[in-house]
């Protein structure tokens, strides 16, 4: 057994919100880098726009996009860890002072009353308990232009592999511009309906345009992306051969009656940063 | 990519000249407003009494306005990354902000048919680039709480902005960049 305290979670939280808001993983700038070298006109203007955006942002420290988003945390637990102190409110401690402290945007408001709840908390947390004594907290902060133009499916049997490609391409075209793509597309098929979306929202994790393990799905994926591009959306909506940077699709077994399948839309900027303790 | 300089608000010559497609850097004065704000607006509209606007209306007429919230300022900033919000959510409220003076919009993606037909011949949308929060930042040079400042990041500010590179997305004339 090995114990984690609570102070350690908060400071790895708390600096993994602002590590993740400023600094866009590299594997997504050059992602950009490769999309504008192949656009012309408002698409690569956009492009370069949001390339020097990035540079500046990480040089001050500050946020790339001002919607700092909901606090996705991740949350892999080793079984033989024991917390000293609640861990949920160390993780909501770190939200907000990550959020204060970097001088973040508090976007967070009750769902009915729309009052702000002053801090961006609470967190959404997703706890995985795993083997070790580790713990490893993953944050994806999600905007809400994408994540507001995500869906849920719940397809028969019977539509199957086209079916699904059908409903991943839907989705990224009536996103359109609202997403801020060009971005990735997480896509969890199989489940329940909520494993299915949460399987969609770890795939925005995985490291960009690495396709899936599974040759039926890296077949899939690469389908779907040239489809999504086809669109002629492109940057911002602005027309270009760049609609999505990726998609990433993951599946698990589901029930002999049904076929859920959630897309996940992130835009391009595709944030998050991990903490080991 | 050639920039053509306008000033905001919006002149009538450009209000009726600009069309969909040219790329512009913006200066002069606008208001952030988003989902809460509008909605207070729109409020404040559906309730005046007779001709003319609202007591108390916070926005100049002409006046341009921008679907922003902010991250709060760091020290030194004049303020956080203050990129464009979807303006779709807008769409409901925004004949009736035309109405009451808006000449020139300002956020990211498309708008509903109603939108494109109140901009006829008396206002203009501009695109800019969702996500680019700190490069627009930049061309941001002053700013004042105009309304409403306990909705935080949703209140009604007032800046002045030199030189924000933005795009044409749908003119006076019906002209819409988004439209296939």
């Amino acid at each position: 057994m090995r114990i984690i305290q609570s102070e350690a979670i908060v400071s790895a939280v708390r600096d993994a919100c602002i590590e993740a808001c400023c600094c866009l993983p590299a594997d997504v700038t050059c992602a950009l880098e490769k999309a504008r070298d192949q656009e012309t006109g408002h698409a690569r203007a956009v492009l370069e726009q949001l390339l020097e955006n990035a540079a500046l942002s990480a040089t001050a420290m500050r946020p790339c996009c001002q919607d700092t988003g909901m606090a996705v945390v991740f949350a892999d637990i080793g079984q033989e860890v024991h917390f000293k102190g609640d861990f949920n409110a160390a993780v909501n401690e770190g939200v907000s002072a990550g959020y204060h402290e970097g001088y973040l945007r508090k976007s967070v408001v009750s769902a009915l009353s729309r009052e702000n709840t002053g801090d961006n908390t609470p967190a959404i947390l997703h706890i995985r308990l795993v083997p070790g004594d580790s713990l490893e907290l993953t944050i994806a902060p999600k905007g809400f232009g994408s994540e507001n133009m995500s869906r849920v499916y719940m397809l028969t049997p019977a539509q199957g592999k086209a079916g699904v490609l059908d409903a991943v391409v839907e989705t990224a075209l009536c996103a359109g511009a609202c997403a801020c793509p060009p971005g990735v597309v997480g896509v969890g098929i199989g489940g329940t309906m909520e494993a299915a979306a949460l399987l969609a929202k770890r795939q925005l994790l995985r490291p960009l345009g690495r396709p899936s393990a599974e040759p039926e799905l890296a077949e899939m994926e690469a389908e779907a992306l040239e489809r999504i591009n086809q669109s002629n959306i492109g940057p911002m909506g602005l027309s270009g051969k760049t609609t999505a940077l990726a998609v990433h699709m993951a599946q698990m077994p589901t029930h002999i009656a049904g076929l859920p399948v959630a897309v996940n839309m992130q835009c391009h900027a595709c944030r998050h940063a991990s903490r080991r303790l | 990519m050639e920039y053509k300089r306008i000033r905001l608000p919006l002149s009538n010559e450009d209000i009726l000249g600009l069309r969909a497609g040219e790329a512009v850097l913006l200066s002069g004065e606008l208001y952030t407003a988003r989902d809460a704000a509008h909605k207070r607006l729109f409020a404040m509209l559906q309730g005046a009494q007779g001709a003319g606007l609202p007591q108390g209306w916070p926005l100049s007429a002409p006046c341009a306005i921008y679907y922003a919230g902010p991250c709060p300022a760091a020290p030194g900033e004049v303020i956080g990354p203050c990129g464009p919000t979807t303006s779709a959510r807008m769409d409901v409220y925004t004949p009736a902000i035309l109405s009451a003076g808006a000449t020139a919009l300002i956020g990211k993606g498309p708008r509903s048919p109603a939108v494109l037909a109140a901009l006829r011949g008396r206002a203009v949308y501009f695109a800019v680039t969702g996500g680019a929060g700190m490069l627009i930042a930049s061309s941001i040079k002053k700013v004042e709480m105009a309304a409403f400042p306990e909705l935080g990041t949703e209140a009604i500010r007032r800046f002045i902005i030199e030189d924000m590179p933005a795009i044409v997305a749908c003119d006076s004339a019906g002209g819409n960049l988004y439209a296939r």
